[in-house]
């Protein structure tokens, strides 16, 4: 099904995404928005996990698990993450990480 | 230029535009929905490459689980139509720029190098090859990461729900202490 594209397009694409997800962390301000760039950076490191498995590897499945269990990861990342944000926002009334600086009320 | 050719640069042109608004749209709740479609054609391109079963977790925890679950915290913690604070124009500059260093480098890199495709016989990853290499501990099995992956999803979630918990009592601890005279 993919005779015709090259192994590099592929590895294009994830670091664009890689680095879009990096810009979004940098410029952001608001905690859940840097939360979804983070699950970009994620997703484009999976995406570079089976693509190596897919053209250099095809006859074991490694790169195919490896991005299985960080998509669990990133899972429960994402869950601890939303109940930390939703703990800041019920003590401080603001996600923005500009108003953030202290650890304790 | 056959079909599967456009498919993948439909999807490699929707994953970078969609990643594109995703962090630069002032919406929150829109660019919430953005990374949803980033997510969507990534499982797309894993459909793409046969890895149906890795494609299906990935709609169903990333475009099912996550997406919702961000959704419901913008929406508990802000409004629908508030916008976003953004950095100043110098720093965003200065992202960009050091972003862009590092994609040109890397892509550099990815082009000088030569990958050798394997033409070893491809291994059929169907759900039932992928569950028996979940639960077999030999060479090429993947029983202790299984197990280790649902102790760490046990461990996050208690611990989610240990954070997020409303403490009744915060009230009333707060005022012991405020008349304890030893504070």
């Amino acid at each position: 099904m993919i005779d015709n594209i090259p192994l590099n397009a592929f590895l294009v694409i994830s670091t664009l995404m890689f680095f879009i997800g990096i810009y979004g962390f940098l410029t952001r301000r608001n905690l859940i928005t840097m939360l979804m760039s983070i699950e970009l950076i994620l997703n484009s490191v999976n995406i570079n996990f089976v693509v190596f498995n897919k053209f250099l590897y095809p006859n074991l499945l490694h790169g195919h698990f490896f991005s299985l269990i960080v998509i669990a990861v990133a899972a429960s990342e994402a869950a601890v993450a939303i109940a930390i944000i939703i703990n800041i926002y019920r003590n401080f009334k603001s996600i923005d990480v500009d108003n953030l600086d202290q650890m304790k009320l | 230029m056959s079909l599967n050719d456009i498919m993948f640069y439909l999807f490699a042109g929707s994953i970078l535009t969609f990643s594109l608004l995703t962090v630069t749209s002032r919406r929150i709740l829109r660019s919430a929905v953005y990374l949803l479609f980033v997510l969507v054609s990534t499982a797309g391109i894993y459909f793409m490459l046969n890895y149906n079963f890795l494609a299906a977790v990935q709609l169903t925890v990333y475009a099912g689980g996550i997406i919702v679950l961000i959704i419901f915290s913008i929406l508990l913690t802000s409004h629908v139509s508030e916008k976003a604070v953004v950095a100043p124009v110098k720093q965003q500059i200065f992202s960009a720029l050091a972003v862009a260093a590092g994609a040109v480098l890397t892509i550099m890199t990815i082009f000088k190098f030569a990958f050798v495709p394997s033409t070893a016989p491809a291994v059929d990853a169907n759900v039932h090859n992928v569950g028996l290499a979940l639960v077999s501990y030999n060479r090429d099995g993947f029983a202790l990461p299984f197990e280790v992956i649902s102790i760490l999803l046990l461990a996050a979630m208690v611990g989610a729900i240990v954070l997020a918990k409303k403490e009744k009592n915060l009230e009333s601890a707060g005022s012991q202490t405020k008349n304890n005279p030893d504070k």
